[in-house]
């Protein structure tokens, strides 16, 4: 187990475990949309469709973890080339395409974990997903952390410096959670709202997570894994290109 | 065929005519020089003279607008995992993981190095005691000091036995005694290990002291070359910093300033480090 791509993975997730305030920090924001609107908005969803709202929520914050903290460990590629240790990784005699695989598999890595911590909590507060499905589960967690933090290696080997990270936060990341199906169904949301979510590559990651745990579906899990192992396949692709082409 | 290593003639850099432009601004201009094999060669210039910029191109981290490189018989442009397995590299900024342990950050460019792993082992013992921070090895980077840090780049950079070590200003920011250490080890290696040195620096006294050969570069040409005693005795001054002055005028440089200095400031804000 010596290869760059192992050694790279293992940088990224022993990085992640040494930073106690940033797990329990990127814990807050899903932790505080499960309960706020699971317990505020409860009542209101059985009214209307019938059954827990928490139930239908827990999915979809799963995906959030996973979306902000894979999206976040693609961005870092922007402080390791501030910090300078982008420098040591590009002239060494290894391919950029091993490097950004290293990468992209460590990121992954840590935004499973943070999804993972939901989902216990979520099992306390007397959540119930369906165990025979929970491989299936984790098959789509997998391709949420792949999918984002190569988007966010992506865009971050664009970027020179932080200055574009607000714009990320508040036109991408944002949109991406909220127009995605993660916060309520999408079956009797107005049509323009649904054409949208159409388009955006996490409706069919929290749909195929939520069928996993829940049996809820939109689609189907056939096509929400062909959807989303596609959308990977080529966003990997995008992001291996775009790292290949970063000049120091 | 694997091509061998230029042992044939006794230069393991040479470059011929090397220019780089940015746009219009022409960083290099026309360069040639040669690096004779286990010499210790400083490259001395003002800021913004082209110095680091030359650097890139002969380390693949940059290409060159026209002209040509080898690098221990490699093209930097073609040939590029066997050049950057010839060398290597303390650049002017710090270019370690301040969230990893010196040893982990040594095992790291020992892997992505290819070093094999009985070797990698004992060399990376050897050289953190060869540098003092053998008993530091499982502290954080981020816990050390800068002269600690500089001390662990250098000792990484000699984990995979590069026949060339390139050095950016190694002694940047570091005390009179650390910067003593460190050119001590570095003239060890170069007796021992036969190793090539190639060095820019802005301390005079310390060209003087360690290096074979100089050249002077401004305004991206080489306006002279030779021994420090040679470089005296052509422009009639008695040190080497007076010659430097001489040959490059009393005008102060603007360095570029970056984004990445408005970066550094915002990173250490959004993380809260010192």
């Amino acid at each position: 187990m010596n290869s760059p791509v192992y050694i790279m993975w293992l940088r990224q997730v022993k990085k992640y475990l040494r930073s106690k305030s940033r797990i329990i920090g990127s814990l807050g924001q899903p932790l505080l949309f499960l309960f706020a609107l699971g317990f505020g908005l409860g009542s209101l969803y059985k009214q209307a469709e019938g059954g827990s709202f928490i139930d239908f929520l827990v999915p979809g914050i799963i995906a959030m973890s996973i979306l902000f903290t894979a999206m976040f460990a693609g961005i870092e590629v922007i402080w390791d080339r501030q910090f300078g240790f982008l420098k040591e990784t590009l002239i060494a005699p290894v391919s950029r395409f091993k490097i950004m695989l290293g990468r992209t598999f460590g990121g992954t890595t840590t935004a499973i974990f943070q999804g993972i911590i939901v989902l216990i909590i979520s099992v306390i507060i007397g959540f119930r997903p369906d165990l025979l499905l929970l491989p299936v589960a984790l098959l789509f967690m997998i391709l949420i952390g792949l999918f984002f933090t190569s988007l966010g290696t992506a865009l971050a080997s664009k970027l020179e410096d932080m200055q574009g990270f607000q714009l990320i936060m508040n036109f991408l990341i944002m949109p991406t959670f909220f127009l995605s199906g993660a916060l309520f169904p999408l079956g009797t949301a107005p049509e323009a709202l649904k054409i949208v979510s159409y388009f955006n590559p996490l409706t069919y990651g929290v749909d195929g997570l939520r069928g996993a745990l829940t049996g809820v579906l939109q689609f189907g899990i056939p096509v929400d894994f062909i959807v989303c192992f596609a959308l990977t396949g080529i966003v990997l692709w995008i992001g291996s290109e775009m790292f290949s082409k970063i000049q120091i | 065929m694997p091509k061998k290593s230029g042992e044939k003639n006794n230069n393991i850099i040479e470059v011929k005519n090397l220019v780089k432009k940015f746009g219009d601004f022409i960083a290099v201009a026309n360069i040639s020089f040669e690096v004779k094999k286990g010499e210790i060669f400083a490259f001395l210039g003002p800021n913004g003279a082209g110095k680091t910029t030359t650097i890139k191109m002969l380390t693949t981290l940059l290409e060159p607008n026209s002209g040509t490189v080898s690098i221990n018989g490699f093209n930097p442009q073609k040939e590029k995992d066997e050049t950057r397995k010839s060398f290597g590299i303390v650049f002017q900024d710090p270019s370690l993981d301040d969230d990893l342990t010196a040893l982990e950050n040594m095992e790291f460019h020992g892997i992505f190095y290819g070093v094999p792993d009985k070797i990698r082992k004992e060399r990376i013992e050897y050289l953190l005691k060869f540098v003092g921070l053998w008993e530091r090895k499982d502290d954080l980077v981020k816990r050390f000091s800068g002269g600690m840090k500089r001390r662990l780049e250098i000792a990484r950079g000699l984990i995979h036995h590069p026949k060339i070590l390139f050095l950016d200003e190694p002694t940047l920011g570091l005390d009179p005694q650390t910067r003593n250490h460190l050119w001590e080890y570095i003239k060890k290696m170069n007796k021992e290990e036969g190793m090539t040195v190639f060095l820019t620096t802005h301390y005079m006294d310390e060209a003087d002291r360690v290096a074979d050969r100089i050249a002077v570069i401004d305004h991206g040409k080489i306006i002279n070359h030779g021994t420090a005693s040679q470089l005296k005795k052509e422009t009639k001054t008695n040190n080497l910093e007076d010659a430097f002055l001489k040959l490059t005028g009393h005008g102060i440089r603007d360095e570029d300033a970056s984004a990445k200095d408005n970066l550094r400031s915002h990173a250490r804000l959004w993380r809260g480090r010192k």
